[in-house]
């Protein structure tokens, strides 16, 4: 086996479901609420989107799914949070994609420009 | 010659990648180092196999040390002279066992505008959410290493040269 194991544990999370889960302008939209910090209800969380309880809990359990979005108990009721993290990581992995085309066309530049 | 020049301003999405670069060179010289095949293969650190032609695949095998197993097929979307050069390929097809062909792959285009420093280049590369779920999650991870290692490379060079 020569696979390399030298990977930062940092990016070795699998980015796919992530991204499944941001591939939606819905679920962006509750990921944006839920960004002001408050843990919200179902009920908050519909509020003011043309949206049914149904879809709404729908696209959470998908988020949910990610382990974007974690749901926390508050009495009876469960309140919703988004953990920033998984985003985060998934951010830094577009940062070494994007990187990657820094180094092509800063070889590009010096190409052309030689 | 400035840094901010020298590098170039990028934003990005999750799903997309925008890169912007002023280069000091006509507008027909970035295009030729783009769309001829030997030129890009140069800059890219690339073998191509055959010129770029809008609606036909290009295979290429990467150059660059330590990915030399890399093989990408390139296919010529658009070929608009000296404005937009479109490709799309498989991102990290590293697997050799695995037939990619069936996959929606990402979208890679290049625009050109004349400036009076030269040309600005914008780069996009879209479409990461189209790669299927179970594939997306084995190229994430493999790429996760070659970004890695690309990355120790670079730090070990800055190091070392400082």
């Amino acid at each position: 086996m020569s696979r390399k194991t030298l990977r930062p544990a940092r990016v070795r999370r699998n980015y796919a479901p992530i991204f499944a889960a941001l591939g939606d302008e819905t679920r962006l939209g509750l990921v944006a609420k839920l960004s002001e910090g408050r843990p919200r209800s179902i009920a908050k969380l519909t509020e003011g989107t043309h949206l049914t309880r149904q879809a709404v809990t729908k696209h959470l359990r998908v988020l949910e799914g990610a382990r974007i979005v974690s749901r926390v108990k508050a009495g009876r009721e469960s309140l919703f949070e988004l953990d920033p993290t998984p985003i985060r990581e998934l951010r830094e992995y577009v940062e070494l994609v994007s990187q990657q085309w820094d180094h092509a066309l800063s070889r590009l530049k010096a190409f052309v420009e030689e | 010659m400035t840094a901010a020049t020298a590098s170039p301003s990028s934003t990005s999405s999750t799903n997309s990648i925008e890169k912007r670069i002023e280069l000091k060179a006509p507008v027909s010289r970035v295009w030729r180092a783009l769309t001829d095949y030997r030129e890009f293969g140069q800059w890219f650190q690339a073998k191509l196999e055959g010129p770029f032609v809008a609606g036909r695949v290009t295979k290429a095998q990467i150059t660059h040390p330590g990915y030399e197993h890399v093989k990408l097929d390139m296919t010529v979307k658009e070929m608009q002279p000296e404005r937009l050069f479109s490709y799309t390929w498989h991102p990290y097809a590293v697997d050799p066992n695995v037939d990619y062909s069936k996959e929606t792959p990402t979208l890679v285009e290049f625009r050109l505008e004349k400036i009076a420093t030269g040309t600005l280049l914008i780069v996009t590369e879209s479409g990461f959410e189209n790669i299927p779920a179970q594939r997306r999650a084995e190229a994430l991870r493999s790429n996760d290493s070659g970004w890695a290692g690309q990355l120790k490379n670079i730090e070990k060079h800055v190091t070392q040269n400082a």
